[in-house]
């Protein structure tokens, strides 16, 4: 099945653009002749995902931002007023901080997905650190919209992240004092971090650009990971990936609304319906989930300074993974033992995130301990000697054999190499 | 060649310095942080008080007798950030313990008169702090740090 290769605008319209702007092109060779191996499979609708919900969380921001006031006095206030005055405001603001759980959740699938299928190997490294800049920038920015509720959560949060940067030595308490604006956070550090998580979002896009460019110049992986050779081994985008892609944003869509509309605080933390007090400091500081693993790296280590350089170093080492993984095959699929300690590598970062959320006392402390060892020994030590060491089965000469030669053996007649095929 | 670049190099700092600097505290956040003047006569002995200065939270603590002699009952070479008693408090003004309500952890304010020294005990990361402030035991790694105060006189203090 193949869709014509180059756009051929039918309308006049069209025409008229196109020679001036040749935008229907872009759009038709990008998203719908653009080739794609037909071997992938639902993990591959991931990203997507995440385009849609940086949309969702771009439009429920941007309506939120008509009716929130970003002033100590007032910003609490202001949020209960889009909850009870503001029309569907609680739908807006339940949506925008549900969104932001779910993508996260779309994010770690579609990292882990990397992960298991070798998506950061020769030639897609810089497709993948474009990956980790996105998922920093979403890191930055969850943490500055959840401070602009002003609620005890959002400013100790405020205030223990700040602090964070006080362990760099000479220079980090007077940088804390620039990024607070004051001596404390305060109305400065709020007003700030309002303007910024404005922005970053659209430094997102372009990044999120960036990064489907990079992936049209080398095409998908696919989970076998041995690159389509033949045109036969690929499909249009549209309608196949498509509608793949549609069906599952449909479901996660149904995913996120059961959280909006049945349990929409459940995400969240009670605490944070108290009004900041700079007085008192609550009983359990936690961040949100999807920052708990990254928070009981943080506490596991006794050193503040090692400890902040330990977070750091958890973001930062996903960077170097093409270089870590020294093996010559991409899938897991043809890895059974990488398999094993990748299936693992996820069960710690799920454990981590469940200690994270834990007082950092007895044995909370213990297994935090051996999950952060893990969690660093699986990408300093683990990627870099399995690859030479491990015996991998041996990898298919084509995709068209990875996919038809398994149905020989199960005994069927391989089906037509594609299913309608026009002239 | 050189003197192009330099000059461009001087005039591309010259036009970022206001865009870094503006960050920086405002002169009403500087002024709001003035020096406060706080009456210690209310405060009763064993009784600790919180009063805000630049924003933070300050301890006052108004410690009994068996508190400061605990405090200077210490191998001070064994402490994690070694600091004898009589350098955190004011000659003559032992009794009066004046701290800045901060875990020098992770930044939250520690509870007053609680952990097994009777000191102070931050609940976030379990952080333990002795009658005079100091790090015992936990993440901790600096003792409570002193804001900047003088006696104005024997019963009022300022701070700033």
């Amino acid at each position: 099945m193949s869709a014509p290769a180059t756009y051929k605008p039918t309308s006049a319209f069209m025409r008229w653009i196109e020679r001036r702007l040749p935008i229907g092109g872009l759009v038709y060779s990008s998203f719908v002749a653009y080739p794609t191996p037909r071997n992938l499979n639902y993990w591959w609708t991931f990203g997507g995902i995440l385009t849609f919900m940086l949309a969702v969380q771009l439009l429920t921001g941007i309506v939120l931002a008509m009716h929130y006031t970003a002033q100590v006095d007032l910003a609490f206030d202001s949020v209960e007023h889009i909850m009870r005055d503001v029309n569907y405001g609680w739908l807006l603001r339940y949506l925008h901080a549900n969104g932001a759980s779910m993508f996260f959740l779309a994010a770690y699938i579609h990292m882990f997905r990397g992960m298991y299928y070798g998506s950061y190997k020769e030639p897609r490294e810089v497709l993948w650190i474009l990956g980790v800049i996105l998922l920093l920038l979403m890191i930055m920015t969850g943490f500055l919209g959840y401070v602009l509720p002003w609620g005890q959560m959002s400013f100790w949060a405020a205030t223990v992240i700040t602090n964070l940067f006080s362990a760099i030595p000479l220079v980090g308490e007077g940088i804390v004092t620039w990024l607070w604006g004051g001596y404390a956070v305060g109305n400065p550090t709020l007003n700030r971090f309002y303007a910024l998580h404005y922005l970053l979002p659209f430094v997102i896009a372009g990044v999120v650009v960036l990064h489907v460019w990079a992936l049209h110049v080398t095409g998908q992986n696919n989970p076998d990971g041995i690159e389509p050779q033949t045109e036969n081994e690929t499909v249009a985008f549209t309608p196949y990936a498509t509608i793949k892609d549609s069906f599952l944003m449909v479901v996660f869509s149904i995913l996120l609304a059961w959280f909006v509309f049945y349990i929409p605080s459940f995400l969240g933390h009670p605490d944070n319906y108290i009004p900041a007090n700079p007085s008192v400091t609550p009983t359990h500081i936690v961040p949100e989930w999807y920052y708990l693993p990254f928070y009981a790296i943080l506490r596991a280590i006794p050193n503040k300074l090692i400890g902040v350089i330990a977070l750091a170093a958890s973001i930062a080492v996903l960077a170097f993974i093409p270089w870590l993984d020294t093996s010559k095959v991409r899938s897991a699929r043809y890895r059974p033992l990488y398999r094993q300690f990748f299936w693992v590598f996820v069960i710690v970062c799920i454990g981590l995130g469940w200690l994270g959320s834990k007082p950092p006392e007895g044995n909370y402390v213990v297994f935090a301990r051996i999950f952060t060892a893990y969690y660093f020994i699986f990408f300093l030590v683990i990627l870099p000697v399995l690859g030479k060491v491990e015996r991998t089965k041996p990898v298919p000469a084509s995709i068209s054999q990875a996919v038809l030669g398994k149905r020989a053996l199960i005994g069927a007649p391989a089906p037509p190499p594609s299913g309608t095929q026009s002239a | 060649m050189i003197a192009t670049g330099v000059v461009a190099g001087v005039g591309a700092v010259a036009a970022l310095w206001p865009l870094v600097e503006q960050m920086n505290p405002d002169a009403s956040t500087i002024a709001a942080g003035a020096p406060i003047e706080v009456d210690l006569t209310p405060i009763a002995e064993g009784q600790a008080i919180k009063v805000f200065w630049r924003s933070k939270p300050i301890f006052i603590n108004h410690r009994t007798k068996k508190q400061i002699e605990d405090a200077r009952n210490v191998d001070v070479a064994k402490l994690p950030d070694p600091q004898p008693d009589s350098a955190r408090v004011k000659q003559g003004h032992e009794q009066w313990q004046v701290l800045i309500a901060i875990c020098t952890h992770l930044g939250c304010i520690p509870l007053a008169d609680q952990g097994p020294f009777d000191g102070y005990f931050c609940p976030c990361h379990g952080s333990v702090y002795d009658t005079s402030g100091r790090i015992r035991q936990g993440p901790a790694p600096l003792n409570l740090a002193l804001p900047p105060y003088e006696f104005i006189s024997d019963t009022k203090i300022r701070i700033g």
